[in-house]
């Protein structure tokens, strides 16, 4: 009895350590790879687990074939480009922790990556801190500008905005906010409440959800009860496919009350089965179905990568484009140096991406279009309704935070 | 306050309550038993979704859904008898030390679930006569919330037929009464520990199927439920059925109701403090078990 | 190694021998790697309150996160508050609508203010949650539950409150504190020494605490609650006060994170964090004192390597963990330690 004891304790032990060890050994394989003189590193940081992983797992695979196709065009200024990939786990912390690896440890001259708000608050005090650079690929609140970012994702007003006046034009005048408790939801609702005010039209609910949340009875009785003639959607991931399901169980479908959603695109369309949302509305700065030659490229070769059902998105192309971005920039400033780089990429002038000609304006936004889509069966949007011309970013809304301005 | 809102919140309240109850009885019902509380019953939940899903594949159409009951409740039971067999059995003495391992059980299976059917949630699509609504008394009610809290009456009603008519019942209220004595009887009560263990995790897993009707299958669907669930079981009294309805109801409707004045967010901090001072008045929950034991 | 005199004469020698490393680690380490081994000490000050509760009170809190993230959030807001040029809110506050400082948050402008709350805020909230739970002699299993509720409803509850909590985002972008800057020269090296020295404190600290009348009537009352009511004890006020001082250094654990991390959110203080923090106490050893600071620094790094290297499997490798240690290894690696040793 006691040698059984004990031989299952060694059993214990033995795999703890190995599994330890197994750990530190392979933390130690990392720093084999470590840039020689003909290869320059740079960081891609998403979240490969967690709550967030779906999402960011595909801006993470766009930004890894950006990098693929100029390392098969020769590289930049004649280096391979070696990309360090961390796992950012979906958790703020863990992202400001590998930040400050992969810059300090790896030596990284760039780092692309971040989804939400929350990491890429966590990272910009390490960023500033070590005079790095980040490139930030997802539509976001506003509210910040710092010289260490490149925010290629929308500003409230190249995406919230512009599907708010869509909505004034289709006469719509009375408006219900249901979001995810969480920032982005939260600042752009604050922001569109103040533009529904002022022109003169009702604010008639607001809800909000704790993020993965899935029981939507209450927010629908006050959606019953509050007879928006629009509602407008932030929720995130997996409480979108419960909202629209029980929605529709209370007779509510997207064909009987218009849904305006600012998280819903071709992937997440796909995943939650196309039939429950079809017909409701989305704002993107891209969307799969537009048409151009850089686009169609674009797709294939991603689909060629990573499977013929893959669905391309508004973020992996922001994602995407970033590299290309700072490719352009590095070459411009002749130099890998971040503070060099970002002042070329401000005044790189207008660059060919999948969502056409794109430009980053002097506080570090992209200038872009903004597009209106409705959801069809097959999980792709039409596209009716565009901004016509190319947005300049606004990262402090006039009406919302008065006084507040962008100096880079 | 309109009185359209508060009849659709009574009636959300009901449908919730009966959630909580299918979520909650399998752990109450083993709380009762062996004073152990399986961190892994959400993730029956969860495979019970998932079983649904799978079934819907297979036979889609209205006689998937009711297909899936049976597949989901013996899929469920089988993992639950799984997991008491090689694990909660071990640690039958240490009620802490199980609550941990079967933590470290759901997180596997979490992740199982993940790699096995995507992080993106999967849909199951209900046949048409529950994905409607009827409107009564200017409240439009979902049909899918009414099958729901008839499924959780059918169940309470089975489960008291069981443990009050039939002869396995009797065991178990002779185990759940006096373990030693019921032990001296010839009783085996590692066998009924075991079956009611399976009925639990089966009941659980009905529970899933339930959800899938009203949301996505994801890995951590059963994270959501499985919180208030424990509350239920803290405030309904030892092993008590009756404690057991009567907590899940109070709760169900207390959240529901709630969220007519404040956000979910804040609806959810608002149910455990009231199970805190609810544990003020009456320490022994809802239902007392008569008992002359000194530590319980 | 066939003179046991030796073997004895390494493992007495071995803490002392380990004290000096950590002592001297910022002339070795790079300040990547010692950032990290200092937030996981900081994680082990809050590892020590867990055995006190758990190994000596046979009290399981699945909550600890709770009174880490009042730590964090303390200091954070005091960090906060002093970067803040006269008259102006936090930025967060301006995104999310706030027009006015709430009323709570003006006194942690006040350093001294800052750390009275570091300290007695989790000994408040801590006592007042015990002390309501185990004086209608609820406890057990049920005080887990509850305990987790707790740490489900406090994340929850700061999420939802973005205008005044920053929300999802939690707290971020310090300059630094009493005047330095975080990351000037020599600050990092000395915040790690003060995390080493109030964790060498919290261990002598609990450790007399454990050796006393206290913790001898502690552990009876986890043995035998009964038993020692009939002896003319009453164990409640035992419990509360091994539970608001686990509070206390889960509070002073979160502060010190947050230093070292430059950000506090509710991703650190929910329902998978504060379970995961019994796992390192469990791995390490619920009994132990030193075993705890060994899981916790452990497991951290296990974690950090890990996931960088094979993201999903750090999950089925917690999970496992749990499940062997729990059932083979009760006593963590301080048990077999000490199996060894007789």
């Amino acid at each position: 009895m006691i040698g059984r004891i004990r031989a299952s304790r060694l059993l214990v032990l033995a795999s703890m350590c190995s599994a330890l060890s197994l750990g530190a050994c392979s933390s130690g394989g990392g720093a084999g790879d470590a840039p020689d003189g003909n290869t320059v590193s740079v960081g891609v940081l998403q979240s490969l687990t967690g709550t967030m992983a779906i999402s960011e797992i595909t801006v993470k695979n766009a930004e890894m074939l950006a990098i693929e196709e100029i390392n098969a065009a020769g590289g930049v200024l004649g280096k391979t480009i070696n990309a360090v990939v961390e796992d950012g786990a979906s958790d703020p912390s863990t992202f400001a922790q590998k930040a400050s690896k992969l810059i300090e440890n790896d030596g990284v001259s760039t780092v692309f990556g971040g989804w939400t708000s929350a990491s890429r608050k966590a990272m910009l005090p390490v960023f500033e801190r070590t005079k790095n650079l980040l490139w930030y690929p997802v539509q976001f609140e506003g509210n910040e500008c710092s010289p260490n970012i490149m925010y290629s994702g929308a500003q409230p007003n190249q995406q919230a905005l512009p599907a708010l006046k869509w909505a004034v034009e289709q006469g719509y005048k009375s408006y219900f906010l249901v979001g995810s408790d969480y920032v982005y939801p939260r600042t752009a609702n604050l922001i569109l409440k103040k533009h529904i005010e002022k022109g003169g039209m009702t604010v008639a609910g607001e809800a909000y959800v704790p993020l993965g949340g899935t029981d939507f009875s209450g927010v629908i009785a006050k959606i019953q009860q509050a007879k928006p003639a629009i509602i407008i959607n932030t929720l995130n991931g997996d409480s979108n496919v419960a909202f629209f399901k029980q929605m529709q169980a209370a007779g509510l479908s997207p064909k009987t009350l218009p849904v305006m959603s600012f998280s819903i695109g071709e992937q997440e369309a796909q995943a939650m089965g196309a039939g429950l949302v079809e017909g409701s509305y989305a704002a993107w700065n891209y969307f799969q179905s537009l048409t151009g030659e850089a686009n169609a490229k674009f797709i294939a070769a991603y689909k060629a990568k990573f499977g013929k059902d893959a669905a391309i998105t508004d973020p992996m192309v922001h994602g995407y484009l970033d590299v290309w971005a700072w490719k352009a920039a590095v070459e411009k400033a002749k130099s890998f140096e971040p503070e060099a780089v970002r002042k070329a990429a401000a005044t790189l002038g207008s660059f060919d991406t999948p969502m056409g000609k794109v430009s980053f304006a002097a506080n570090q936004s992209l200038v872009q279009k903004a597009y209106i889509g409705k959801l069809k069966a097959d999980g792709q949007f039409e596209i009716i309704a565009d901004s016509g011309s190319d947005i300049a970013p606004e990262p402090y809304d006039a009406l919302a935070f008065p006084g507040k301005s962008c100096k880079i | 306050m309109d009185a359209t809102l508060f009849l659709n919140q009574l009636f959300n309240g009901f449908s919730v309550a009966s959630l909580y109850l299918l979520a909650s009885l399998g752990l109450a019902l083993s709380f009762g038993l062996m004073r152990v509380i399986n961190m892994a019953h959400g993730e029956m939940l969860m495979l019970g979704g998932y079983l649904a899903w799978m079934t819907l594949l297979v036979v889609p159409g209205a006689a998937g859904i009711i297909l899936a009951i049976p597949v989901a409740f013996v899929g469920a039971a089988a993992m639950g008898g799984l997991i008491q067999s090689t694990l909660i059995r071990r640690l039958s003495a240490r009620p802490l030390d199980t609550l941990l391992a079967t933590w470290g059980v759901s997180l596997i299976l979490q992740q199982g679930a993940r790699d096995l059917f995507g992080a993106v949630g999967v849909e199951v699509r209900a046949p048409d006569w529950l994905s409607g609504s009827i409107a009564l008394a200017g409240v439009t009610i979902p049909s899918a919330r009414i099958f729901i809290i008839a499924v959780a009456v059918l169940v309470l009603g089975s489960l008291a037929l069981l443990l009050l008519r039939s002869r396995i019942g009797l065991l178990v209220r002779a185990v759940n009464q006096d373990r030693m004595m019921a032990a001296a009887t010839g009783i085996d009560v590692k066998r009924v520990d075991f079956t009611i263990f399976c009925l639990g995790a089966g009941i659980a897993g009905l529970a899933g199927v339930m959800l899938a009707l009203l949301g996505p299958v994801t890995p951590n669907v059963g994270q959501s439920y499985i919180i208030p669930a424990f509350l239920v079981v803290v405030m309904g009294g030892l092993g008590s059925i009756v404690g057991t309805t009567a907590a899940a109801a109070i709760l169900g409707l207390f959240s529901a109701l709630a969220q007519i004045f404040v956000d979910v967010s804040v609806a959810q901090m608002l149910l455990l403090v009231f199970v805190v001072l609810f544990i003020q008045v009456r320490p022994q929950g809802v239902i007392a078990v008569r008992t002359r034991a000194l530590d319980v | 190694m066939s003179d046991p005199t030796l073997l004895q004469r390494v493992s007495k020698a071995l803490p002392w021998l380990l004290l000096v490393l950590a002592i001297v680690a910022p002339f070795a380490l790079s300040a990547y790697d010692l950032n990290l081994l200092a937030r996981f000490m900081a994680m082990a000050i809050l590892a020590l309150g867990i055995v006190l509760i758990w190994g000596h009170g046979g009290i399981l809190s699945l909550g600890q996160g709770v009174f880490f993230g009042i730590g964090g959030y303390a200091i954070a807001m005091h960090m906060k508050m002093a970067d803040l040029p006269e008259g102006e809110l936090p930025d967060f506050m301006l995104w999310s609508g706030q027009e006015s400082l709430p009323f709570w948050w003006a006194p942690f402008a006040s350093p001294t203010f800052a750390i009275a709350a570091i300290l007695f805020v989790p000994v408040l909230v801590g006592s007042l949650f015990a002390w309501a739970v185990f004086h209608r002699r609820v406890g057990g299993t049920y005080f887990a539950l509850i305990t987790q509720a707790l740490a489900l409803a406090f994340a929850t509850l700061i999420i939802s409150r973005q205008d005044v909590t920053g929300g999802f985002n939690g707290l971020t972008d310090f300059y630094g504190i009493f005047g330095v800057g975080l990351s000037s020269p020599g600050v990092p090296a000395a915040l790690y020494w003060l995390t080493l020295a109030l964790l060498v404190a919290s261990y002598c600290g609990v450790r007399l605490l454990l050796a006393s009348r206290f913790g001898m009537l502690l552990r009876a009352a986890r043995d035998g609650e009964n038993r020692i009511r009939f002896l003319g004890y009453n164990p409640t006020p035992f419990k509360v006060v091994a539970f608001a001082i686990a509070a206390m250094l889960a509070g002073i654990a979160g502060a010190l994170f947050t230093l070292h991390a430059g950000v506090v959110s509710p991703a650190l203080i929910g329902v998978v964090p504060s379970i995961e923090m019994v796992v390192w106490v469990a791995i390490g050893g619920r009994y132990s004192l030193a075993g705890a600071i060994v899981g916790a620094l452990l497991v951290n790094i296990a974690r950090d390597a890990v996931s960088s290297a094979f993201p999903e499997l750090w999950l089925y490798l917690m999970g496992l963990l749990f499940i062997l240690v729990v059932t083979l290894l009760p006593n963590g690696l301080a048990g077999l330690v000490a199996s060894k040793r007789a």
